[in-house]
């Protein structure tokens, strides 16, 4: 309120120097984040509608598309059950080295993604520490789809738990409490304050989640092998379209990407409009 | 003591741990143990060769300016979205986290061809003499690109959340504008700045995905640490590749003491501004 009455007040040199500013960020913005965005739909559809619907039906792209989801499908759920799991105890009890566990938790946002596939490749691969008994039983990790699994799960594990534990620490326990003191069971306790307590948090570190294993690309790289059909995810759909200079096809996958990227950041928004104060003690209005 | 009243601690706490043991822990040890396959002499002669070193550099030195960059841009744009009102405000906002949802692959085809001598913006850097795709600025493009989020969604709140009466107080006094926002602004803004500067510093040494694409990736020039990495397993080469991995992952943990001791410092700067 007050704001509206100081611009008004703020003499034209200064206000020409707001739009200035003004035009200087939204130029970056444009730039940097709508160009790149263009792109990949305009090079997608560059010959017109039907070689992309051709590039989005191939085989090759159906089964990747099949694949990511796979993965995702897996992924977010284990790394959901961790994150509650990790908040609970991270923001209910004291205990020694909790500091320690929270860095350990943010680890994997601070290691390159290469380094991530790379340590399973390490663990699983045919060189790796467990490589020649799983040889022996004939289970296949790396170059398959439990390799593209694992290094998914490790690449997002994070995510879940960092949305949870700040909420959670801010939220405090005294209705968790209550409900025990008038006889609730722990899963009762659980199932009827604490989950919807925390429901909009969740779903939006889902939301990101899912969109960082869908996404993920030098990770699932690395313990791939690019076997099309296979081991392929979209991600790596798109790099091996585009080093086969299929340009049109490459950018087909990448738009399909790109949808979902958008489709994430419209619901957080919304998220973030409708749940501010419910989804993160330091949101917009959370105060 | 009251805590005790809440069940699930082991329950909890165990799958924790042991979920972190097995998905993280026991990888990473995987990665020491084959690093160490290498030997003293091994390590000297693979990170004293000149291809590790530039790669090593490239990813160090460009991962320090892109997020010096996005501090600055960061700064700026955090800035305008939470001062001032103006159409289309609200949609800019949410589109800040674009590099955070689009995966990387896509942005690393999507900044190769905007950025080509023939692309949409290319076309006029090439006049310039500005070439970006295949060479070195392009993976600073790429780098500033994934790391853009960081600094205006950490800056963000504590942006919205400045005391105006501080400024109106240096500016009555008779500070000039650059004068508030240098001796004021700026130091109480450090501490906050910094911690997204080191998140976006994190993310960019590492950065794989959006990177390979643009850079051409030429020995000497546009390699990146990680694709040294990636060409050591196609080569079957573990040790290598892991004691490669070992030392970016050691570069990044000296980068980030780094940022807390500057941040330490910046907290006492704006302790004494205050």
């Amino acid at each position: 309120m007050s704001r509206g009455v100081r611009s008004r007040s703020a003499s034209w040199p200064r206000r020409l120097g707001h739009v200035a500013l003004i035009l200087l960020a939204l130029a970056f913005l444009v730039a940097f984040l709508v160009a790149p965005l263009a792109t990949v739909f305009a090079e997608a559809f560059r010959d017109g509608v039907t070689p992309y619907l051709a590039a989005i039906r191939q085989p090759e792209a159906r089964s990747a598309i099949r694949l990511t989801l796979l993965v995702a499908v897996i992924a977010v759920p284990l790394n959901v059950v961790f994150g509650v799991a990790a908040a609970w105890a991270m923001t209910r009890f004291d205990f020694r080295g909790k500091t320690l566990l929270g860095a350990l938790i943010d680890l994997p946002f601070s290691v390159s993604p290469v380094i991530s596939g790379l340590v399973y490749v390490l663990l699983f691969g045919a060189q790796g520490w467990f490589g020649p008994w799983l040889d022996a039983h004939g289970v296949k990790v790396i170059y398959a789809v439990p390799g593209l699994v694992l290094a998914t799960i490790f690449i997002t594990l994070p995510f879940v738990a960092r949305e949870l534990i700040p909420l959670m620490e801010a939220q405090g326990s005294e209705e968790e409490e209550a409900a025990r003191v008038l006889g609730a069971s722990g899963w009762q306790m659980f199932f009827r304050v604490t989950l919807p307590n925390i429901r909009w948090a969740l779903l939006y570190g889902v939301l990101l989640c899912n969109a960082r294993a869908m996404g993920e690309f030098g990770a699932v790289s690395v313990v791939s092998g690019h076997i099309r059909g296979l081991t392929t995810t979209m991600p790596l759909e798109v790099e091996m379209r585009y080093n086969e200079y299929d340009y049109v096809g490459a950018f087909a996958v990448a738009s399909l990407l790109a949808l979902l990227a958008l489709l994430t950041l419209a619901v957080k928004t919304l998220l973030e409009w409708r749940y501010g104060d419910e989804i993160a003690a330091h949101a917009p209005g959370g105060h | 003591m009251r805590k005790q009243v809440l069940p699930g601690f082991g329950l909890s706490f165990g799958y924790a741990l042991t979920y972190l043991g097995l998905i993280v822990l026991l990888p990473l040890a995987a990665l020491a143990w084959k690093a160490t396959g290498i030997g003293v002499h091994g390590l000297i002669q693979l990170l004293s060769g000149p291809r590790t070193l530039a790669a090593l550099r490239l990813s160090l030195f460009g991962a320090v300016l892109a997020a010096s960059i996005n501090a600055v841009m960061g700064l700026l744009i955090g800035w305008v979205l939470v001062r001032y009102r103006f159409p289309g405000r609200r949609l800019f906002d949410a589109l800040v986290d674009l590099p955070f949802a689009l995966p990387t692959a896509v942005a690393g085809i999507a900044l190769t061809t905007l950025y080509a001598p023939n692309g949409w913006l290319g076309r006029w850097l090439e006049p310039l003499g500005i070439k970006v795709a295949y060479t070195p600025v392009g993976v600073l493009v790429a780098m500033v690109f994934v790391g853009f989020p960081f600094v205006v969604r950490t800056l963000q709140p504590v942006l919205s959340s400045l005391e105006r009466d501080v400024e109106e107080a240096a500016e009555s006094l008779g500070a000039r504008r650059y004068q508030t926002f240098f001796r004021v602004i700026l130091p109480m803004l450090a501490p906050t700045l910094l911690t997204g500067f080191a998140l976006a510093l994190a993310r960019a040494v590492g950065e794989y995905g959006s990177v390979i694409f643009i850079a051409g990736n030429i020995p000497m020039r546009s390699e990146i640490a990680p694709l040294l990495i990636v060409q050591k397993l196609e080569q079957f080469d573990y040790a290598g590749a892991a004691a490669l991995g070992v030392a970016m992952l050691l570069l990044s943990f000296l980068l980030l003491v780094l940022v807390a001791l500057l941040q330490r410092w910046s907290n006492r700067w704006a302790e004494r501004t205050l």
